[in-house]
Order: C-alpha cells, then sequence, then structure tokens
C-alpha cells in the first residue's frame, strides 16, 4: 500500500457511562461502594481504509461494530483514539475542513423508515442538505434531486412523494440517494440490507456495488450477515466485544479464518447447500460488556483457551502480510 | 400411503378489511409425516406466518380461514370448536413464535409459567409438574435448571428466552411443533445452539416440526423439504436436495441466486426485478408473472400445480430446465 489511507483510526475508544441515579447518589452519600457503571463499547480499535477500498466489518450484536461506525461518520465522538481523514487528525483541522471532511462522510441506516422524516417528501429529504451546504442552488435542487433519484434507480417522478408511500427497498433506495446528494467520499453502511426481504437484498448490494465503480466511493460495510460482507468487501475486520480479533483480505479470511471466534463464526453461519448438516456450536454466550472477561474476551468460550488466555490480553498482531488476528495461539505454535 | 399427520388442503385465510379483502393464504397444500420437518420458507407477506397460524386456529379477526382443511392425524381442525382447540394447542400442536417476549409472561417466574403449561392439560402434583419442568429445561441445554425456573423472563438473554419457549414447547411431547421465525432476531453463535437443540430433540422424540422462515440458509441445513410460498401460495415444494439443487419455479431459483455465494464473490447477484405484490392487488394468473422473465401469454391463468409427485410439485407453466426435458407445458 503506497497511497495514504482515506481513513485511519487509532487507539479509538468509544465508552459509555450511565449516571447515577438519585436512588445510588444518595446510597453512595449513606457510605455505598456504587461507581458510575461505564460501558466500553469499542476499545483502541486500530483500522486504515484506503482510498476506494470496502472494508467489511462482521460482528455479534453487542460487540460495538455499530458504535465504531458511527464515530467513523462523525455522529458519535470517540472517548479516546484518532480519526485521521487524508492523513490528519480532524480534532486539528480548523473548523472549516473538519466540516469538509465529516460531510464527505455519509451514512446508510438500517431502518429507512426510523431514518427518513415520515412528514418531509423525498424532494426535500435528499435536497435539503445539498442546499444547505451550499453544494447546489436551491432553483436548481429538484434538477439535482432527480438526477441523484435515477442514480439510485428511483423514478424522478416520486419527488413529491413521502416516506410511507414506498416499499421498504425503495426507502432504503431514498436513504443511498440522501447520503449520496452531498457527493461523499466514504459511505459508512449500517446493516444497510439487514432488514430487506432476500429478492430486494440483492437490488441493493448491485446498486452498492454499481455506485462504487461509478462514484469511486469507499465503504465501510457493518452487517451482521457474513454471506453479504464475503460478497461486497475487500477486506473484512472480525469485531468481539468492541475489539477486532481478526482482519484480512475477505477471500483469505473466509477460507482460513485465524482466530478462533472467527472460525466458530464462519463455521456457524448457515449458507445454501444441499447437504443437511449438524451444528456443533461454540458454547456460552456473548459476555455482557459492562463486565468483559479479564484476557482475551473470547476465553471463556474458546475451544484453545489457556490458562495465558484469561490473564494477558493477546494483541492484535500481523500473522502473515495483510493478515491481522489477536490470539496467544499464534505465538505458540506460530510462524 | 400412510395418513400423513398433518395434511393441509386448499387452505384459504382472508382477512376482510375496509380496503378490500386481503387474500393472505390463497389455497394452500401442504404434507408433513411423523418426525419430519419442513421449512415454510417466503418473503415478507408471502402468507407463511398466517399458514402457521392458520394450522392452529390463531389467526385474529379480521382475518378468518374461509376454505379449506387442517387434517391432523385425520382430524379436521377448521371449524373445530374452541375447547377442542384448546385441548390440541400446546399439548399436541406447539407453537413457537419468534420473540419469545411474547410467549412469556413478564410479571410471572419461569417456573410457574411451565407449571402451568403442564397442568393446563394434565392433572399431575405441583411437584411432578415441576420435576417436569426441570427436566425440559435441561433438555435444551439450559445449566442450572433450578435457578432458572425461579428467575423472570427480563433475566434471560434473548436465546436463553427462545429456549425456555421451545422447553414450553417440549413439555407434552407434541406431534407437531410449529415455528415461526425463532432465530431470526438471535447471533449467528446463539441460532447455530438453538438450530443444534432443536435438530436433536426432533431425531430424539420423533416431533415434527415447521420452521417459518425467510431464510433459505437456515431451512438448507435443517429441513427435510421445502415448501417456498409466494403471494399467498405453495410455488414450488421438494426435498432439501431438490428446491436447492435443482428449482424449478423461476421465484425459487431467484431467490437462490439473491443469496451472496462463495463462488460468486463480487460478481452482481442475479436479482428478482420489482417487488412482491400487494396481496390486495395481485395480477390475473400466476402471481410472479410480472417479476418473472419466462412468463408468456399462459401465465395470464393459474398454473395447476405440477411434478413428479405430490410432494414435489411447482407452479408454473414454464418451469426452469424444462427445455431440456423436453416436457414444457
Amino acid at each position: 500500500m503506497t497511497t495514504a489511507p482515506i481513513i485511519e483510526l487509532n487507539g479509538l475508544t468509544k465508552r459509555f457511562s450511565r449516571k447515577l441515579d438519585v436512588v445510588e447518589r444518595f446510597a453512595r452519600r449513606l457510605g455505598a461502594a456504587i461507581d458510575d457503571r461505564a460501558v466500553q463499547a469499542v476499545s483502541g480499535v486500530d483500522l486504515s481504509i484506503a482510498e476506494g477500498e470496502v472494508v467489511g466489518l462482521v460482528g455479534e450484536s453487542g460487540c460495538g461494530k455499530s458504535t465504531l461506525g458511527r464515530m467513523v461518520a462523525g455522529i458519535l465522538p470517540p472517548s479516546a483514539g484518532t480519526l485521521r481523514w487524508r492523513g490528519r487528525d480532524l480534532r486539528e483541522l480548523s473548523p472549516a475542513d473538519r466540516h469538509h471532511a465529516n460531510l464527505k462522510i455519509q451514512m446508510v441506516f438500517q431502518d429507512p423508515m426510523a431514518s427518513l422524516n415520515p412528514r418531509l417528501r423525498v424532494a426535500d429529504i435528499v435536497g435539503e442538505a445539498p442546499v444547505v451546504h451550499g453544494l447546489v442552488p436551491r432553483r436548481e435542487a429538484e434538477a439535482y434531486v432527480a438526477a441523484t433519484l435515477r442514480q439510485v434507480g428511483l423514478d424522478p417522478a416520486y419527488l413529491r412523494r413521502y416516506p410511507h408511500q414506498f416499499s421498504g427497498g425503495q426507502r432504503q433506495r431514498i436513504g443511498i440517494a440522501r447520503a449520496l446528494a452531498v457527493k461523499p467520499d466514504v459511505l459508512v453502511c449500517d446493516e444497510s440490507v439487514a432488514a430487506l426481504d432476500v429478492s430486494i437484498q440483492a437490488q441493493i448490494i448491485n446498486l452498492f456495488m454499481r455506485l462504487r465503480a461509478e462514484l469511486s466511493l469507499t465503504y465501510l460495510f457493518i452487517s451482521h450477515d457474513l454471506g453479504v460482507v464475503e460478497h461486497i468487501s475487500d477486506r473484512t475486520a472480525i469485531m468481539y466485544l468492541g475489539r477486532i480479533v481478526e482482519l484480512a483480505p475477505t477471500p483469505e479470511l473466509f477460507d482460513k479464518p485465524n482466530h478462533p471466534y472467527a472460525k466458530a463464526l464462519l463455521d456457524e453461519a448457515p449458507r445454501v447447500s444441499v447437504e443437511k448438516r449438524r451444528f456443533a456450536p461454540i458454547r456460552g454466550e456473548i459476555p455482557s460488556p459492562l463486565d468483559p472477561p479479564s484476557g482475551c474476551a473470547f476465553h471463556p468460550r474458546c475451544p484453545h483457551a489457556m490458562p495465558r488466555c484469561s490473564a494477558e490480553r493477546p494483541a492484535l498482531r500481523e500473522i502473515a502480510p495483510r493478515r491481522w488476528s489477536a490470539c496467544h495461539l499464534n505465538e505458540t505454535t506460530g510462524p | 400411503m400412510t395418513e400423513p399427520l398433518l395434511r393441509v388442503d386448499g387452505l384459504k385465510t382472508h382477512f376482510l378489511t375496509r380496503a378490500g379483502t386481503v387474500k393472505a393464504v390463497d389455497g394452500v397444500d401442504l404434507r408433513l409425516d411423523r418426525g419430519e420437518i419442513l421449512g415454510l420458507v417466503g418473503e415478507s407477506g408471502s402468507g407463511k406466518s398466517v399458514t402457521g397460524q392458520s394450522i392452529l386456529g390463531l389467526v385474529d379477526p379480521p382475518g378468518r380461514v374461509v376454505g379449506g382443511r387442517v387434517l391432523f392425524r385425520g382430524e379436521d381442525l377448521v371449524g373445530a370448536g374452541e375447547k377442542r382447540l384448546r385441548a390440541i394447542r400446546g399439548r399436541r400442536i406447539a407453537m413457537i413464535f419468534q420473540d419469545p417476549m411474547m410467549t412469556l409472561n413478564p410479571v410471572l417466574s419461569i417456573g410457574t409459567q411451565m407449571v402451568e403449561a403442564v397442568q393446563a392439560h394434565e392433572t399431575v402434583s405441583r411437584a411432578e409438574a415441576w420435576e417436569r419442568s426441570r427436566r425440559a429445561l435441561a433438555r435444551v441445554g439450559i445449566a442450572s435448571p433450578d435457578e432458572r425456573l425461579a428467575s423472570y423472563p427480563h433475566q434471560f438473554s434473548g436465546g436463553m428466552r427462545q429456549r425456555v419457549a421451545i422447553a414450553i414447547a417440549l413439555l407434552h411431547s407434541p406431534d407437531l411443533i410449529i415455528a415461526d421465525e425463532p432465530t431470526t432476531a438471535l447471533d449467528v453463535t446463539i441460532q447455530a445452539q438453538i438450530l443444534f437443540e432443536v435438530q436433536k430433540l426432533c431425531r430424539e422424540t420423533g416431533t415434527a416440526l415447521i420452521w417459518v422462515t425467510h431464510d433459505l440458509a437456515v431451512v438448507s441445513a435443517l429441513a427435510d423439504r421445502v415448501a417456498v410460498m409466494y403471494a399467498g401460495r405453495v410455488v414450488e415444494t421438494g426435498t432439501v436436495a431438490e428446491i436447492i439443487g435443482n428449482p424449478r419455479h423461476p421465484y425459487t431459483r431467484g431467490l437462490l441466486e439473491s443469496v451472496p455465494s462463495r463462488n460468486r464473490r463480487g460478481v452482481p447477484l442475479r436479482s428478482i426485478p420489482g417487488m412482491t405484490p400487494s396481496v390486495l392487488d395481485l395480477p390475473e394468473g400466476c402471481a410472479f408473472r410480472p417479476r418473472c422473465d419466462r412468463s408468456t401469454g399462459a401465465c395470464t391463468a393459474m398454473p395447476e400445480l405440477m411434478g413428479d409427485r405430490e410432494d414435489r410439485a411447482w407452479r408454473c407453466w414454464n418451469p426452469v430446465g424444462a427445455e431440456a426435458r423436453g416436457d414444457a407445458a
């Protein structure tokens, strides 16, 4: 990789803390040992995304993938760590530059009904941002929206309609059109096809791939669906309890996962196949991020856990060119 | 041929709404043998869930079963009295819903609810009912069942709740379980655990299962046979190998090609154009006609089920692969 990454995350962390309620504050004043409860949703994530690349981010609920996506999109401020945009720390940019950078990263959400204002017409939903940000003069807004709608495969005749008059797939297209209207370089797609029926999902995936080619977009594609991520992304990162446990080029990761959690996840994802199979699930459940296990967060469920795993957290290390994994096994049996 | 455990003949469930009659289920035929797992597959609005509810007489007004028969062990459940249905529900046919919070009462402990479920159908002592509940929880892989019986639903994770729902469904060793998208809301590793338990239990107890889902991948791993629904009708049925390996209905093929798969990475998916039609305003003849690339003039008439066997059939005038076989209609 010679080109500078378009986005570079360094030790990005997000903590959510819950303030104590009245009763708890009172109890603490009386001497009870109660602290603010903090959830570390994302812990020290390093990730760089090259221009034009599609990085898939996979994990189960509560692993922090959406929080990470929101930090990248600028919706949530990180608690610690840096986010570099084209090599420059966002916090060190002038307000105008930061504004510009934020505009260049847009987000497409999971549920288009929840993310589209039901009382606005499509023309306003898609047209508002480019007009406000001065990308398009107001009198040309309608033509611009029409062109954007055509780009995502919607009939511009729908300009005057409201979100409820569309089907789920069409609504998702409106959400994509809204993101594209401010001419972004990066799209953060958070479960953007999860709520759609299979046949519609395929249409939207195809749309994402076509847009990528036409507009040379960069994607951070967040999904719990391994099949979708494998299909669309160049590299895949697998998250578990706030950390990336494996990061590798997609074909290599799916052919030969290294981390035991990645293996388990790939083994258990049902695939369309003629053969009937027996499931051999990993035991246990995802631990609560309120009280994460010591050492490697996966050790209570890991079939290869050693004493060291509960004592020391494995670092994400490069185990082969462009392949990163966070597991102690790579050191004992490693190359 | 022996009488199957369940035979659904021409089932029609319509919803009489102000906007018109919604034919959610419009002539569905199914058959299920003892111990068999049937995957009932379809997209939203295809009528798969309503079919499952109709079998148990659980359709709420304005919905009504307006035609057809549901023969369960030879007895027609359509038109059976509420008293008779209550005796069958839970005991002979159990249901598992997508959201276990809908099944479980949030203000009663799991033990209370399970004991109640046992005593609803059998006159047994509380102690014995408790013991049976304990065994049922252990059977679905719940550790320390005694403590768990004293817990309340909110103390369980989503996957655990679904296990409890399955344990309740198993209490009376029913002949048939209807499971409506029970793993859709769960994570992959938890889903695998539930599928593992269900597969094991069906093998051990000989319980037949109807697994209602939109997920072809789950069905292909779990089921023996598959029925694919579109706009209120079964458009194709067959064994998993037949449906996955040799789909005949263009919709089934379209569904399969819409799923991203290993060997087509990065290649555009062959999606089905258009969207699922509104059941209020179905096209005449085959409902899939407007989205189908094989439709001809013949498709304006509703195709009958055709095929080699009763349990290997499709509803299409121009089935996939007909050219090669020379059996085009």
